[in-house]
Parts: C-alpha cells; structure tokens; sequence
C-alpha cells in the first residue's frame, strides 16, 4: 500500500540500510580498541545486515528462498554467538582480561 | 513437494558420517572412564566406511531439491579431505594420550567438521555452501582453543574466531547480493543468469564479496593475517588438521564456485584471482625467511602453497583444475608427513617448535631426518620429488592457457621458498647437534614414513593418481 503523498519505501532503501550497517559491523571490528565483546556486536551487526538484504529481495522477487536463507542465517548466527562467548570466556580465564590490546602473546 | 527415501542415495555417506558423530556422542557421555581412545579409532573407521561408501555411491546425482552435488569431481575431494582428516585424527589421539589433554570431544569436533567439509565440497547452491562452511568452522574455532588452560590456544580461538566469523560475513553479504540480483541461490540457475558474462552490477560486487570471505578461508592474502597465530597458537596435531581438511575443501569449493555458476563472469573474476596468487606465493616465500617457530614456518609455507594452486584456478579450464587437484593431493601428504615429524620434535617429554632444536637430528635420528629431508625438498619442488610434478602440472596449465609472466612470478617464488625449505636441511645435516629427541611414537613414526616414502617413489608410477585427478576435473566441467 503505498501513501498517496510522499516517498514509498523500495529496495533500494532497504538496501542502502543494509550496506550502512555491513560497514558499521566491518569498522566495528576492525576500529574497536576496546573489547571483544564489542567486536561480538560488530559481527552480529553483520549478519542482520545480510538479512535485511534477503528479506527485502526476497519480497522484492516474490521468491521465499530469502527468507528461507534468512531463517537459517538466524540459527547460524545463534550458535556462532555461543561459540564465539564461549572462547572469550576461557580467553578470559586465561588473560583476566577481554581488551583487543591484551590478544597479543603471538606476534611476527 | 513430495519426499522419497530414495532421494536420500546420493547424501548416505554424510548422513552415514553424521550419525555417527551422534553416536560418538552418546558412547562419550554414557562411558564412565575417558573414551577419547575409543573414539579416536571409531572415528576413522567411520571415515573409512564413509570412504567406500563414497567410491560404491553413485557417480553422478542431485538430490534435495538440487542443494546437493554428487560427480566425480566431488568423491575425489571428499576422499582427499577424509584421508586428511583420518591421519590427523590418528596424530591427534596419540598427542592427546601423551599429552594428558585427551577429552572426548576432540574426536568428535574432527568428526563433524569434516562433515561440514564434506557438504561444502558438495554444495550446489549458497544456501548449502553457507551450512557447510559454518559446520566446519564452528568446529574448527573450538579445535583451535582446545588447549584451554593456555592462553596461546585461547589466543588462537579467539583470532580464529573473530576473523572466520568476519569471513563469513563477507560471503554472506556477497551470497545476498548475488542472490538478490540474480535472483536465485541455485548454482545451475544463476549459471544460466549470468550467460554470456552479463549481469547486473550488483552480481558482480557480490560475487566480490564471495570471493574476499573464501580467501579468508583458504588464508589467500591479503586475507591471511590469522594463519600464522592460528596455526602457531592452536595445538599442534590440531594445526596439522587445520593445514590439510579445510585447506582442500575451501579450495575444491572456490573452484567450484568459480568455474560452476560463476564461470560466465570468468573476465570479471580472473583479475582478483590472479593478484591474491601472486601475492599469496610472493609473500608465503618472503615471509617464511625470517620465521624462527616451525609451526609459524608452516603457516607462511601453507600461504605459498594456496598461492601456486590458485594458479589452477585462474587458468579456470579443465588442465588447470586437474593441476589444482593433483596438486592438492601432494601438498596433502606433504603436510602430514612434516607435521608428523613435527610432533616428533619432544625434548624429555616436552614439545620443542623452534627450527634450531631439528640440530642433530641427523646423528640422533638418521630415518627421521631423512624423511623430513625428503618433505622439505618436495615442498621446495624438487625434481624428482613429489612436489615438484604438483607444481609442474600447474605451470604447464598456466603456460598453455598463455599465463607465461603468471608462471614465471611462480617459479621465481618457489625458487625463493627453496631458500627456508633447504635452511631446514640445512640445520638437520650440518649444524652442531642439540638435545636429542625422545623415542617418536610408532603412529607418528609410520604416517611420516609412508608420506616421505611417498614423495620419493610416487615418481616411478605418478599416471594412476594424475588419471584420478584428471577424471575429477573432466567431472567438474560436465556439471
């Protein structure tokens, strides 16, 4: 349903969102100075991105197999956090300390 | 949408591989004493079951709605892939044992990651490239941080971690461009969308993307910068497990992917591919110089070597996926067999990493020095070792689809990585002896002796294995 006044929302809106937030998730990870678990948002962060990507093509195209891929990405991304707080909880035991500048016993 | 267990044929040996891992898990939970043993073996019995189950299956076939290929092309890499993963469970169990780190899991992690390995080397859609890759990478950042009381292993899961999961990322925002533009996930259906190299620009940026996160993967540079700490931080037999499976899969499914439904877009692609080989050989030999940890030495090693079998890949014809097949079956037992020797390298009971502790190899263990000698000339290709035939096939692919300069940085970098592999030998024949290794264990002493046995007498009856690696690439051209 579109208003009949002002602009409709189309794919490439929904797109340029997506990229925004794919490029907040990749300096998120690559600028953080601070903590690991910022890095976990900034990869999160990612992976919604490419969701709104599928979902909105996905409507875009009239095919379900976006958000088939969506739901599955979802999953993924569930177990991936999981693993992923896992290894920084042993990191942790470890350094006493989850900060991007303490990961640094391996260097060259 | 009607559903026959018929249709399941082509999948039993995963499903066969899954269930067993699933088992694998409750012998691991119910078993009262440590079963890692137990399972160690059960496991590569399972590989091998799954093996022939995979030379009986059928040659060719899709099923699940086409998300899953199987041809020739396909058995060869899994088999290359469950060989990998057989002989580094073997190398694992006996560094568990004596290593008093053995827990359960280990062998059931290697379990199912090479499954994932094994579904992405059959994927035939990015729906299923994207579950295989996760499979095998889940369990590949938990192997890395194995050793969890050392804060190297954590270090290196932590890394591992990070990085994979930005790869992944990348391939999935390029899988959502390229399915959003060219609107299908089916590699046969974006095959035909793409026909005749025209496509949207949108396919073109997201095929970009695909390729970034797969040479993360395949730790191409310049997406390598984990390989190193990865592999000089995670447990050793581990590390060796991490140069061959995923290794292979990553690059069977690059290859895949490429010349598969991305071959008509070969002029947009070509250019990238040639540039990450290059620099992958020019900065896998320069970088390995200055290395002082073998560990750290294998990874640059590792980066060189998936530079010279992108080679195979960019020619993108059938001469250069037989050069990157066979190639990969050498560089398979290459480095099993040096990580072999690797986990021999004990100084009263305590692992040793660093180059300079291989003195005196010679004059205390002549057999292993002389297998180690035979690896590090394979790797530096050689001639009349192994090694050298793999980087042979893949010069002359390069030659003749008219890559003359491509071949010529290639051999000048393999020429340049002679320099550490020969320093190696170097150090083993002539430097003053250091303290002497323990006795190598009987596993680790026979993987490292069938692997160099390997390099020197495949030379005699190299055209049954070249004929396998040639049917696979005829296999992959067919679809």
């Amino acid at each position: 349903m579109t208003p009949e006044t002002g602009m409709a929302v189309g794919l490439s809106h929904y797109l340029t969102v997506g990229a925004i937030l794919f490029t907040i998730g990749i300096f998120g990870i690559f600028l953080n100075r601070k903590n690991l678990i910022v890095i976990m948002m900034s990869i999160e962060l990612m992976l919604l991105a490419v969701n709104i990507n599928m979902v909105a093509f996905s409507a875009f195209l009239n095919d379900l197999v976006g958000q088939v891929f969506t739901m599955l990405v979802l999953t993924v991304a569930a177990a991936e956090a999981a693993i992923g707080l896992a290894i920084v909880v042993v990191f942790y035991r470890n350094r006493r300390s989850i900060e991007v500048e303490d990961i640094n016993t391996m260097k060259g | 949408m009607t559903f026959e267990l018929a249709s399941l044929t082509p999948a039993i040996p995963e499903i066969f591989l899954a269930l067993s891992g699933m088992l694998f898990l409750m012998i691991g939970v119910f078993r009262k004493e440590d079963s890692t043993q137990l399972l160690s073996w059960l496991g590569v019995a399972a590989m091998a079951v799954t093996g022939y189950l995979i030379i009986r299956g059928p040659e060719t076939a899709l099923t699940f709605q086409d998300l899953f290929i199987v041809n020739g092309f396909t058995s060869f890499a899994k088999i290359l892939v469950l060989i990998g993963a057989a002989l580094t469970l073997l190398m694992i169990n006996s560094w568990a044992q004596v290593a008093k780190t053995a827990r359960f899991e280990l062998p059931i992690l290697v379990v199912f990651a090479t499954l994932g390995m094994m579904m992405m080397v059959s994927a035939n859609d990015l729906i299923s490239v994207y579950l295989g890759l996760e499979l095998q990478s889940l369990s590949l950042y938990v192997l890395a941080a194995y050793h969890r009381d050392n804060t190297r292993s954590t270090e290196a899961g932590v890394k591992y971690f990070v990085l994979g999961a930005l790869a992944s990322g990348l391939l999935l925002y390029g899988s959502s461009l390229v399915y959003g533009f060219g609107g299908t996930t089916a590699f046969a259906g974006l095959a035909a969308a793409m026909h005749g190299g025209e496509a949207h620009l949108g396919v073109v940026i997201g095929i970009v993307f695909v390729i970034a996160g797969l040479a993360f993967k395949v730790s191409a540079v310049p997406f390598h910068m984990w390989t190193p700490d990865v592999y000089e931080g995670a447990p050793t037999p581990i590390t060796a497990f991490f140069s061959v499976g995923p290794k292979i899969a990553a690059l069977c499914l690059f290859l895949r992917i490429l010349v598969g439904p991305f071959a008509p877009m070969i002029e947009q692609w070509q250019q990238v591919i040639v540039l990450i080989s290059i620099l992958s050989m020019l900065w896998g030999s320069f970088a390995a110089i200055a290395q002082k940890n073998i560990k750290r030495l294998m990874a640059y090693s590792s980066i060189g070597h998936v530079g010279y079998a992108l080679i195979g890949l960019v020619v993108g014809n059938e001469e250069g996926a037989r050069g990157l097949l066979f190639y990969l079956l050498i560089y398979l037992f290459m480095n099993i067999g040096t990580f072999a020797v690797i986990l021999s390298m004990r100084v009263n009971g305590k692992y040793v990493e660093e180059i300079s502790d291989l003195s005196g190899l010679q004059k205390n263990h002549p057999g292993m020095a002389m297998a180690l000698a035979a690896l590090m000339f394979s790797m530096a290709g050689i001639p009349p070792l192994a090694g050298f035939l793999g980087k042979y096939f893949i010069f002359v692919a390069a030659v003749n689809a008219g890559f003359v300069p491509l071949a010529i940085i290639g051999l000048l970098a393999s020429v340049v990585g002679a320099f550490y592999y020969i320093r190696i030998i170097k150090v083993i024949y002539f430097d003053e002896p250091g303290a002497a290794f323990d006795k190598p264990d009987a596993v680790n002493s026979a993987i490292m002796g069938v692997c160099a046995a390997l390099m020197l007498v495949y030379f005699v009856v190299p055209s049954k294995l070249v004929e396998g690696a040639a049917s696979a690439a005829r296999a992959l051209f067919l679809g």
